[in-house]
């Protein structure tokens, strides 16, 4: 009899160890395997455009979510070339003027070195779930991995995607793919995500293809060539004068 | 017999006065019309080639099917070479390469931080070369207002309306901010030594006057360009010439992609030139057959008006001659006779009033055509290339178009007015002598 009881108590539970967890918990553990207090990152972006490839590499450092430091290093035309984000402004230093350049405004808008990203999307908080609230709209199996797939909604105007779309890996947790929508419902872009790898304890997208589908070209590649989480950081890495030295 | 009508004319002002001044007033109102809008047709033409289309326009396929203004992720590469073509199979334009652009210019402070900065477009030509065509071609020594032209490459003109709004000083350095052909955010400091004002509000707004090498720099378009032009050496728009030109041209850049496509290379569609007459580009088609047909409307709206009202002049004439033409009918003149009488009488009046139109309305027009009629207050936020000032055009047609409508409305109203002489009685023609 006990044992009966046992056995109809777990057929009970059943559907409740069975629930999804809420969008808003998955949105939070993708949050918590790319967040860090400081990173530094060698990275290389390649750009399909109308005409050509090209290929630009550039390390960054970044300490928390506001604030990071870019250095190109690669072609020679873009080499020396930095870019300062401090909370919610941009600085762009050119070497060949030997102007510094604050991004604001509609050149948000503009696409950063001619690849798929804009500088709006840099500005952006990394942490999706301070800025969207999620749901979850299903399960599917992308590039043979089990997903989640989230529909995300701004959770103020102003935010440069008003829903997002996405997959996550239900183990890795990293999004796998994803489409960002105007307000109008449009589909301004895409990201694919073609290799996953693993670094310590987190799974980092390691190979991106971004794509603005308002604009011709095959896309942006962006591939992590290596990533240190926790990094070192010294102060003057985040102040302006650091665009000149 | 024309003497004799024409004393009789003479004789009796009431017979004539007022038809003529009719025809005077109509025939004027053609002519000055036809003129005004053959001048905006004109200007709308000149600086639509001048600034814009030239004559003839190469630019990439895909810039030619995506927008007016060519795009510099789309450029025409191997300028030099393909410069060189053009001027060996077409000598009788002149070619001259541009890029249009566009971006910011900021005025640093002594800090190096922005002082200033406003929205440019720019257009990048061969500004300081001795040989280039383009002073001419865009007026620039009249349209200069402040400072001086160019002598180096890195040095620019700016619009008249620019300079005052930025607070810029003749040598002032300013940082010209774009984006690459490759879409990359670029910048590059070039000095402000001049303001020119061209008279057209759509370029004045904001623009920007660089040398190309320059800009071909700044934007990383080595030996490329957005567009070529090809003009006329007399500055004048020859339609079908043009349009032959252009399709020579794309039948051997078309035949040359081919080629090249079978050749095992990947030939891009959308980087082939192609070439276009003005009349093809940025809609001016629709807009000239529309000045073309405003004059021929005009000119029938003005044919019917004062058929009208020489028909009803011809019926009240007709009232005060009652008894003159029923006496010459009963002296035993025909009625032909008598109608051609009255025809022929209006055609003479046709020809003075026409003549004596034409006068005037060529005077009004030569009157325009000096002075203008000064519309920048309408074109603030114009993005047509039409003249601040617009002027009228007397040309050869201006001579004769007014008697079109002065003779054929004379003829036509007294053709129809007259036709009572044919419903006058014989055998009434007595009795209403008597009456």
């Amino acid at each position: 009899m006990k044992r009966g009881a046992w056995l109809v108590g777990l057929l009970l539970a059943a559907p409740v160890f069975a629930q999804p967890p809420s969008g808003d918990a998955i949105l939070a553990r993708v949050d918590a395997n790319i967040g860090s207090d400081n990173k530094v990152s060698h990275a290389r972006m390649i750009i399909e455009g109308r005409g050509a490839t090209r290929t630009i590499e550039s390390k960054s450092w970044i300490r928390g979510m506001r604030e990071s430091f870019t250095e190109y290093l690669a072609p020679a035309r873009e080499r020396g070339t930095k870019m300062l984000k401090l909370g919610d402004e941009l600085w762009t230093f050119f070497p060949e003027t030997d102007r510094t350049i604050r991004i604001s405004g509609h050149m948000l808008r503009q696409a950063v070195m001619g690849s798929d990203l804009s500088y709006e999307d840099l500005m952006e908080d990394p942490r999706l779930s301070a800025l969207y609230t999620a749901k979850v709209a299903g399960e599917e199996t992308h590039r043979d991995r089990p997903c989640w797939v989230l529909e995300l909604t701004a959770r103020s105007p102003g935010i440069a995607y008003h829903s997002r779309k996405m997959w996550v890996d239900r183990e890795r947790s990293v999004a796998l793919r994803e489409e960002r929508y105007a307000k109008s419902g449009k589909l301004l872009k895409t990201t694919d995500v073609l290799e996953v790898t693993r670094s310590g304890s987190r799974w980092i997208a390691h190979d991106v293809l971004f794509k603005d589908v308002l604009k011709a070209g095959r896309g942006t590649r962006f591939e992590v060539i290596s990533i240190e989480f926790d990094a070192t950081i010294p102060e003057h890495v985040f102040s302006k004068a650091i665009l000149r030295r | 017999m024309i003497l004799f009508l024409l004393k009789g004319l003479v004789r009796d002002r009431s017979r004539s006065l007022f038809p003529v001044l009719t025809v005077v007033a109509g025939v004027a109102l053609t002519v000055t019309l036809y003129s005004w809008v053959k001048g905006t047709e004109t200007d709308l033409i000149q600086a639509s080639a001048a600034f814009s289309t030239g004559h003839v326009r190469v630019v990439p396929r895909g810039a030619a099917r995506e927008a007016d203004a060519p795009a510099s992720d789309l450029a025409l590469d191997g300028l030099s070479a393909l410069v060189e073509e053009l001027r060996g199979a077409h000598p009788a334009l002149t070619w001259t390469p541009r890029i249009r652009f566009a971006g910011l210019l900021d005025l640093p402070d002594a800090n190096g931080e922005t002082r200033a900065q406003a929205p440019v477009t720019g257009l990048a030509i061969d500004l300081v070369a001795a040989a280039s065509p383009e002073r001419g071609l865009l007026n620039i020594d009249r349209a200069l207002r402040r400072g001086r032209l160019p002598q180096q490459a890195d040095e620019i003109l700016v619009s008249d309306a620019l300079f005052d709004r930025l607070g810029i000083r003749p040598g002032d350095t300013a940082t010209l901010i774009a984006t690459t052909r490759f879409g990359s955010l670029t910048t590059a400091n070039l000095r402000v030594v001049g303001a020119v004002r061209f008279g057209v509000s759509a370029i004045d707004r904001g623009a920007v006057v660089a040398d190309l090498r320059a800009i071909q720099r700044a934007l990383d378009m080595e030996d490329a360009a957005t567009e070529v032009l090809g003009f006329y050496a007399d500055r004048i728009y020859r339609d079908g010439p043009a349009r032959v030109v252009a399709a020579a041209f794309n039948e051997r850049a078309g035949r040359a992609g081919d080629a090249r496509a079978t050749g095992g290379h990947v030939v891009d569609g959308d980087a082939v030139p192609v070439m276009s007459a003005l009349r093809d580009q940025a809609g001016l088609a629709s807009t000239l057959d529309l000045a073309r047909l405003v004059t021929r409307t005009l000119i029938a709206v003005f044919v019917v008006v004062m058929s009208i009202v020489l028909w009803n002049a011809g019926l009240m004439a007709s009232l005060r001659r009652y008894g003159e033409v029923g006496v010459r009918l009963a002296i035993g003149e025909r009625k032909g006779h008598v109608y051609g009488t009255l025809v022929a009488e209006s055609m003479m009046v046709g020809i003075v009033g026409s003549i004596a139109g034409t006068l005037l309305g060529l005077g009004i027009s030569y009157y325009l055509q000096v002075r203008g009629l000064d519309i920048s207050a309408f074109l603030k936020n114009a993005s047509m290339l039409i003249s601040d000032v617009l002027r009228a055009e007397v040309t050869p047609v201006s001579w004769v178009i007014g008697f079109v409508p002065g003779l054929l409305a004379t003829f036509l109203g007294t053709s129809i007015s007259g036709i009572g002489v044919y419903r006058r009685q014989t055998a009434q023609l007595m009795k209403e002598l008597e009456a």
